[in-house]
């Protein structure tokens, strides 16, 4: 599903670099979280699996494609096989609940029908119905990111990157978060999550990969934060 | 493809950015509507060439009593010389298409009705005028033969060319015209400037979209296709208003003022205006969606 081999990625304005021989293998139906302090290269995973980044040494594969051979025009329709959720839940302010999971349709093109249809399915999966017509600054935190991962959702993506995504939350509304992803990998789809919440990570008991300074220092199987944090 | 969703889209992109939308919309069509103007010079040259040039005589004036020049020493101009010269201007056809004698009376009723107004006719006898043939040419621009076969030759005073003074007057409004396609031009630059500079700030102020659409997987042309398609109305609309200004030229400029004023020569037509329309949108709106297509190559990326 997801596989590094012997991943380096140096961003030019940086010195040191931010992912180093990293190698790992994420299979299909997978839990996993990515943890590691600040700068530990975390983000640098996600992006080079959306292929917002291309590495400098080794090799990407996601979903049985080389990321290093797939041509430019082809990277949306990587993208649309894989949802996003970040700390900062990234919705319009200016659209309804219903329009901005129904722009994630719309922009590539899904018609008014089909729109129509698969819309207040999600939202309902998300523990949002009747809330279609509010504003996003009229909801809470937890309901924005319920949004945001609709949003990532509505497309049937087959892997879910999470960024964070408890980040702005308190631990009531993150749990709720966690039950809501944990529900969406139970239907098949991959869930990558990076986070720096030690309680969620040792509640969970899944998969855990530790990055530091852009080296892979750890990956545990039903694994914990980490010993000294 | 998702037409109404595009489309508004693209009419929220134009509302929200209003005042550059305006900005590019009356460069546009100022900058065309000069374009336009410079075309419309120009097809008024080629009118009046075809006006002219249809019109115009090569001139041999015969020598009269008060002839000064050397190859009128022989006084005036006998009847010989003057069969003559018809048979050598015969033999010149078909280059040669119409031959005209206008004798002193004839030259005298022409001046009188072309200086009717004018004091210096009662200054003017009949003697005083030269006899001439007028001679049609069937290309004016090989004018020199005919002037070389008769210039000089005993008889004739002088050989004129209505050319050539034409000639001066096209060059002057070439040069007008060419002023005006400069200015066009200049402001052309402006426009694709200030379009590229309004695509700047569109995609800045929409990158939370556009990110958005790049993460769900839009395609390049999808993100891209509302700020060309906002780039192509504005220069839309832009160039009718340049074929307004147009249309307002030919209207006032040219039937009110210059063809009352200037009788004697022909001007554009509505066809004329009506051929430059299509030259002016074609150009708006591909010189828009360039300059916005370039632009978002640089700040869309994938």
């Amino acid at each position: 599903m997801i596989l590094f081999e012997n991943v380096t990625k140096q961003y030019p304005t940086q010195t040191r670099p931010a992912l180093e021989d990293v190698s790992l293998e994420v299979e299909k139906g997978e839990f996993v979280f990515l943890v590691g302090p600040s700068g530990s290269g975390k983000s640098t995973v996600l992006r080079l699996i959306l292929k917002e980044e291309s590495p400098n040494k080794g090799r990407v594969w996601v979903l049985g494609k080389d990321l290093n051979r797939l041509s430019n025009w082809k990277v949306p329709t990587l993208r649309r096989k894989i949802g996003t959720v970040f700390q900062d839940f990234r919705l319009l302010p200016n659209k309804t609940v219903f329009d901005n999971v129904a722009f994630a349709l719309e922009v590539i093109g899904k018609p008014r029908s089909t729109v129509q249809r698969i819309v207040p399915e999600v939202l309902e999966l998300v523990g949002l119905e009747g809330k279609e017509q509010r504003m996003p600054d009229e909801l809470s935190g937890g309901e924005q990111q319920r949004v945001a991962i609709a949003r990532a959702c509505v497309n049937k993506p087959a892997i879910l990157i999470a960024d964070e995504p408890t980040g702005n939350l308190d631990p009531a509304t993150s749990e709720g978060i966690m039950k809501l992803l944990e529900r969406i990998n139970r239907t098949g789809t991959t869930v990558l999550m990076s986070t720096h919440d030690a309680a969620i990570v040792d509640q969970m008991r899944k998969r855990v990969i530790e990055l530091e300074q852009g080296h892979l220092v750890r990956d545990q199987s039903r694994g914990v934060y980490g010993y000294a944090r | 493809m998702r037409a109404r969703f595009v489309m508004s889209e693209v009419w929220n992109g134009l509302r929200r950015n209003l005042t550059m939308t305006l900005a590019v919309i009356i460069t546009v069509g100022v900058s065309l509507a000069l374009f336009g103007v410079s075309l419309l010079v120009r097809s008024q040259v080629d009118t009046m060439k075809d006006f002219w040039y249809d019109k115009v005589e090569v001139s041999i004036f015969l020598c009269n009593d008060n002839s000064e020049t050397p190859s009128c020493s022989g006084g005036k101009v006998t009847d010989a010389q003057k069969d003559q010269i018809e048979t050598d201007l015969e033999s010149l056809k078909p280059l040669v298409q119409e031959i005209y004698f206008e004798s002193q009376q004839e030259a005298y009723d022409r001046f009188i009705v072309q200086y009717r107004a004018s004091p210096i006719i009662d200054s003017v006898t009949v003697d005083a005028l030269p006899e001439s043939f007028r001679v049609k040419l069937a290309d004016p621009t090989k004018y020199d033969i005919v002037a070389s076969a008769f210039e000089g030759r005993p008889g004739v005073e002088q050989v004129n060319d209505q050319r050539q003074f034409l000639e001066k007057f096209f060059q002057l409004l070439g040069g007008l015209q060419a002023i005006a396609l400069v200015i066009a031009i200049a402001m052309l630059v402006v426009t694709v400037l200030l379009i590229v500079n309004t695509m700047r700030v569109a995609a800045f102020s929409r990158r939370r979209e556009t990110g958005i659409m790049r993460l769900v997987g839009a395609s390049n042309f999808y993100i891209q296709l509302p700020f060309l398609l906002e780039a192509a109305i504005a220069a839309a609309i832009g160039a009718t208003l340049a074929t307004g200004g147009l249309i307002l030229v030919k209207a006032l400029v040219v039937d009110r003022v210059l063809a009352p004023a200037f009788q004697f020569t022909a001007f554009v037509d509505w066809d004329a205006v009506a051929s430059i329309v299509p030259i002016l949108f074609i150009t708006g709106i591909l010189l828009a969606c360039i300059a916005a297509f370039l632009t978002l190559r640089k700040y869309l990326r994938v």
